[in-house]
């Protein structure tokens, strides 16, 4: 019996690991200064530590160091990558991004922002499997196409972007390619050389380091990239980012990278079999439930499923001591259903009665059998309190009736 | 976003779960929502001598629109239909302690029992009030 409330949702966030805690304290107290200080023993021990964490990121995705760029996050990573490229592009007549429609709202937003100010932007479309294909992208560039921008792993679903192949078409075209990574960073390897990747943003929070430190790659060799700053002060970050360093936030994602580095193969080995385990009795334990997104083209930890007939919001509501999220409009501030399950071709209903679960370092065996356990119960009792249900026992095809929408 | 007790209450509690016979001259049918907007309600009365005697309700919908229509069958038992078409969302949504983003739900009860009425009414020929 479990009686502490279990955490399934490490796609939102993951806790701060412990040990990561540990390296960062010092650098609150006794190892305080300011990375900018040249002049005392304050400041050289914070920028040492500043440039150990960025060999930590930029080893991990087979960078210079000198490519990393400390940012509050991800948001701000993937709204100077788009920005900062496409403002320093326009200058030799380019404007005119690509992207997905399932890209996460801090892509979205940032290209609808860019949209008012003039700039061309093609929203691709996904497949039912939530993918974008190579030759999609290479039909939609342009002469003046400046930048490409596909997430390298779906928050949602967890599905995973043919990146390597899109990087070489945009190599080949002389395009700059940028990738939210995310949800992808630390979790399977990646490689900015083998993929052809020019910028990438990736985030602490989601490998079990502090939330507010981010950084963004910037390649600086064949091709250069040229980012016009979006924050302007001291000239930190070569220009790119000013502002003090996050010194503390620095060294916790810095032993978080090198901490997920190291266990990345057995730890994501032991989260696909616990994925696997709960996929399989969810969906042989449950009638009329559905995978959404690539069954073989996805992260370890990511589960998106549909239980027709049942609300996401009541079934989360059953799920008490549970924390995952759920793709039906009652769980967002829009009231409005996914965007990225209803791209990939899902009615209103099933993107309503989709759950989200997401596996990480800490979930065990006997968390995902409890929450299998807890799902199959409420989803029954549900169902038999769902009026669509009953119709659907009935023999009556839901899609005949004429509703009433509200 | 935090429930209310009540809400809590009903959505573990259901009164009234079930469906009557929909064909039985002395039941009347709502069915109101659509999937599409992730709520449907159907509320069924039985009526006696003008005096709904029996409700039961079936709700695909998040909590709190199981929570209203599961209210409103409790509420409307032995009320005359009249007394009963005379329910407000505002009533509803006042007693659930339901937060302005769930307002919705209280009206999806308001107008399943409505529909639930005219469906009764029709079925006696009566002109369905408004």
């Amino acid at each position: 019996m479990i009686d502490r409330p279990i955490y399934l949702d490490y796609a939102a966030t993951t806790p701060t690991d412990p040990r990561v805690v540990d390296a960062m304290l010092p650098y609150f107290t006794t190892m305080f200064g300011n990375a900018a200080s040249r002049t005392h023993v304050f400041g050289w021990q914070a920028e040492e530590a500043v440039e150990a964490a960025r060999r930590e990121i930029a080893t991990v995705i087979n960078a210079d160091p000198k490519e990393i760029t400390w940012t509050s996050g991800a948001t701000e990573g993937n709204n100077l990558a788009i920005k900062g490229a496409v403002e320093f592009l326009r200058e030799s007549g380019k404007k005119h991004v690509i992207t997905a429609v399932t890209e996460h709202k801090a892509v979205l937003d940032t290209c609808k922002y860019l949209e008012r100010h003039g700039v061309d932007v093609t929203y691709l479309p996904v497949d039912q499997d939530g993918l974008v294909t190579p030759a999609q992208v290479e039909a939609a560039i342009r002469p003046d196409t400046a930048l490409v921008s596909i997430m390298f792993a779906n928050n949602e679903t967890g599905v995973l972007q043919p990146i390597t192949e899109i990087g070489a078409i945009c190599r080949k075209h002389g395009v700059l390619m940028h990738t939210d990574a995310v949800q992808a960073f630390g979790k399977i390897p990646l490689d900015v050389e083998a993929m052809n990747i020019d910028l990438m943003s990736i985030s602490a929070h989601k490998i079990y380091g502090p939330k507010g430190i981010g950084a963004l790659y910037v390649r600086r060799r064949r091709p250069r990239v040229r980012l016009a700053p979006q924050i302007h002060g001291g000239g930190h970050e070569r220009g790119n980012r000013s502002g003090t360093l996050n010194v503390t936030g620095i060294v916790g994602f810095g032993y978080a990278a090198k901490l997920a580095r190291e266990s990345m193969a057995t730890e994501a080995a032991r989260i696909l079999e616990l994925r696997e385990h709960l996929r399989q009795r969810l969906m042989t334990e449950i009638p009329h439930a559905t995978l959404n997104g690539s069954p073989t083209q996805r992260l370890p930890g990511h589960l998106n499923i549909s239980f027709a007939y049942v609300e996401g919001e009541s079934l989360l509501m059953g799920l008490k001591d549970v924390a995952i999220s759920s793709g039906s409009a009652c769980t967002s501030a829009s009231l409005e259903p996914s965007y990225v399950l209803k791209a990939m071709g899902l009615n209103d209903e099933l993107a309503h009665s989709s759950l989200r679960i997401s596996i990480g370092r800490f979930t065990t065996l006997e968390e995902v059998d409890h929450i299998a356990d807890l799902i199959a119960r409420e989803v029954a009792r549900l169902r038999e309190m769902s009026p669509l249900w009953e119709m659907v026992q009935d023999g009556i095809d839901l899609s005949t009736i004429e509703w009433t929408p509200h | 976003m935090a429930y209310s007790t009540k809400v809590i209450d009903h959505y573990e509690h259901p009164r009234n779960v079930g469906s009557l016979d929909k064909n039985d001259e002395d039941v009347g049918t709502g069915i109101v929502g659509a999937p599409a907007c992730g709520d449907v309600m159907k509320l069924q009365i039985k009526v006696e001598n003008g005096v709904i005697t029996d409700a039961k309700f079936k709700t695909y919908g998040c909590g709190s629109a199981i929570a209203s229509s599961s209210l409103v069958t409790e509420w409307v038992k032995g009320m005359s239909i009249d007394k009963a078409m005379e329910i407000k969302n505002s009533q509803i949504a006042e007693e659930l302690s339901l937060p302005p983003v769930k307002i919705h739900c209280s009206v999806l009860a308001e107008d399943a029992i409505k529909a639930a009425i005219r469906d009764y009414q029709q079925k006696h020929g009566t002109p369905a009030a408004e």
